[in-house]
């Protein structure tokens, strides 16, 4: 989908977030919510970090969302050393998390309150990078 | 808690670019200097404090390397706040009996390159979520910043603001890294990092360290040595609260207000302040955060003129800080105390000297205000 040349790194899997990943491979984001306080969690875990629960049910969000902040790093390091310049950001997603983020496909300076679409870059068979591009 | 405790030696290394000094080296070069200002030896020491730009195994390879007796070790991370978390460590390991002779250090070589505190670990829980979209330094910082000039109406001119007034101060400091005075355009005119932070909204990088020497009342009687009573501490980690991560604050929020409590004062009894500024919003989100003005009157209160030494509202970082002077290893924190310490004891430099110096306060913070981060506050008293 985003045809922006941003690197793709690695993803490093634990096993407490297989299902957040799985689901970027067929393009959605899977969230988890806490079966006992119905709190939406991010980013993925294997307890609940408001009432300490261990019951968490998986859900696939909308991919919607609208951005909190935003900067244009000039000059990334490590993987992203020789990307140029690119827009680091917090997306609050429309179940409610903020979660960081790149945004793509933007002409020009993205503003706070935006509304964004995900879209995910493939990283290998297990794993894909949630983006956001406009919506 | 702490009003039995006082900084009895304080020792910045003058070192900047120390391409042939060890990092462990410079430690203990940092750690002589802090005894010998106290009048003390190493051998007096029997509490130990280092944190994550420790080398090796930390405070282990550090006691052994200085050749310590210990019945004391802590090894705390919480980045550049870890020093000054750990003044209140000591006070609260010297009150319950565990050691009476505190030394906390601090060193490390980033501008010649070498081993990285706190760098991203593939094991950490926010690894892949954070890292992965090419989160720097500067550019979580700079995703506060945003916000908060969103939020407040915070600009690029007030934050710059904040780095002329160090800039002023460091250049009575013939060891500041920049001891050139720069002005607001300067600052707007610097490369941008990440918007909207400039080159000279940063913090400058530096090898070198510093150290201290806390100690009991009773010891500090047998000294020949001024030292500083340590009236209060807090301190609060500020996380990234399950996605719901506000970034127009930081941990002063709560250390902040432990410290005062603890120490019985009040905003206006705070003659000097030394407060973390790894970039200019570090120093404008901390001093809302401490109740220096409101929650985002920082922009307004800075472009005043309030930081800057001797007249200022509030004098901030006589020592250029790290915007301009030393940030060694990457961490402000113990070069907060030590000037803190110059104030109270009436060593600062005579053009920033803050004239009857008699209550401090020294604010560290650690890790990141983009994602988490470690936050420590303490005031100091005149003896
Ligand atoms: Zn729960």
């Amino acid at each position: 989908m985003s045809q922006n040349q941003l690197p793709v790194p690695a993803a490093v899997i634990h096993p407490d977030a297989r299902g957040y990943w799985e689901g970027t491979t067929r393009e959605v984001i899977v969230l988890q919510r806490c079966d006992d306080c119905d709190t939406v969690i991010w980013f993925p875990r294997a307890i609940c970090p408001r009432c300490w629960g261990s019951k968490l049910s998986n859900f696939e969000a909308s991919g919607r969302g609208t951005v909190y902040s935003w900067t244009r790093t000039n000059k990334g390091m490590a993987d992203y050393r020789d990307a140029g310049p690119y827009i680091l950001a917090y997306v609050e997603l429309a179940e409610g998390p903020r979660l960081m983020t790149n945004l793509v496909g933007f002409d020009g300076d993205p503003k706070i309150g935006d509304a964004v679409q995900a879209t995910f870059d493939k990283i290998d068979d297990e794993s894909a990078l949630l983006r956001f591009g406009p919506a | 808690m702490t009003a039995h405790v006082r900084i009895a030696g304080a020792y910045e290394h003058p070192g900047r670019h120390l391409p042939d000094h060890s990092a462990a080296q410079i430690h203990a070069e940092a750690a002589i200097g802090a005894c010998a200002d106290a009048g003390i030896t190493l051998g007096d020491v029997d509490g130990y404090f280092c944190s994550g730009d420790a080398p090796g195994f930390g405070s282990l390879s550090m006691a052994d390397y200085m050749g310590l007796t210990l019945s004391y070790v802590d090894h705390t991370e919480i980045g550049g706040s870890s020093p000054v978390a750990q003044v209140g460590h000591a006070a609260a390991a010297i009150a319950a009996g565990k050691c009476s002779i505190a030394l906390i250090t601090l060193g490390g070589k980033p501008r010649t390159g070498g081993t990285q505190a706190g760098a991203p670990r593939p094991d950490a829980p926010e690894y892949s979520f954070e890292g992965i979209y090419g989160l720097t330094t500067p550019g979580g910082y700079a995703l506060a910043a945003q916000r908060h000039m969103h939020e407040y109406g915070t600009t690029a001119e007030q934050l710059a603001a904040i780095k002329v007034a160090a800039s002023k101060h460091a250049k009575h400091n013939p060891q500041a890294f920049l001891p050139k005075e720069v002005t607001i355009e300067d600052v707007l005119n610097s490369p941008m990092v990440s918007d909207p932070l400039h080159r000279l909204d940063c913090c400058v990088v530096t090898d070198g360290g510093g150290a201290l020497i806390v100690v009991s009342a009773e010891v500090a009687k047998r000294l020949n040595r001024q030292s500083v009573a340590v009236l209060g501490h807090g301190e609060s980690p500020k996380l990234a609260d399950n996605g719901r991560i506000d970034l127009t604050y930081t941990g002063a929020r709560w250390s902040g207000p432990r410290a005062f409590e603890e120490a019985g004062v009040k905003h206006k009894d705070i003659d000097y302040a030394s407060i973390y500024d790894s970039f200019t919003i570090t120093v404008l989100e901390t001093i809302e955060d401490l109740g220096f003005c409101k929650k985002g009157q920082g922009g307004a209160y800075v472009a005043d003129g309030a930081l800057e030494a001797p007249d200022g509202a509030l004098p901030f970082n006589t020592d250029g800080g790290g915007l301009c002077n030393n940030h060694p290893t990457n961490r402000g924190g113990i070069t907060k105390v030590i000037e803190a310490v110059r104030q109270l004891r009436g060593e600062a430099h005579p053009a920033v000297q803050v004239k009857d110096c008699e209550i401090a306060l020294a604010h560290g913070t650690g890790g990141n205000l983009g994602n988490r981060m470690g936050s420590a506050t303490l005031i100091l008293g005149r003896e």
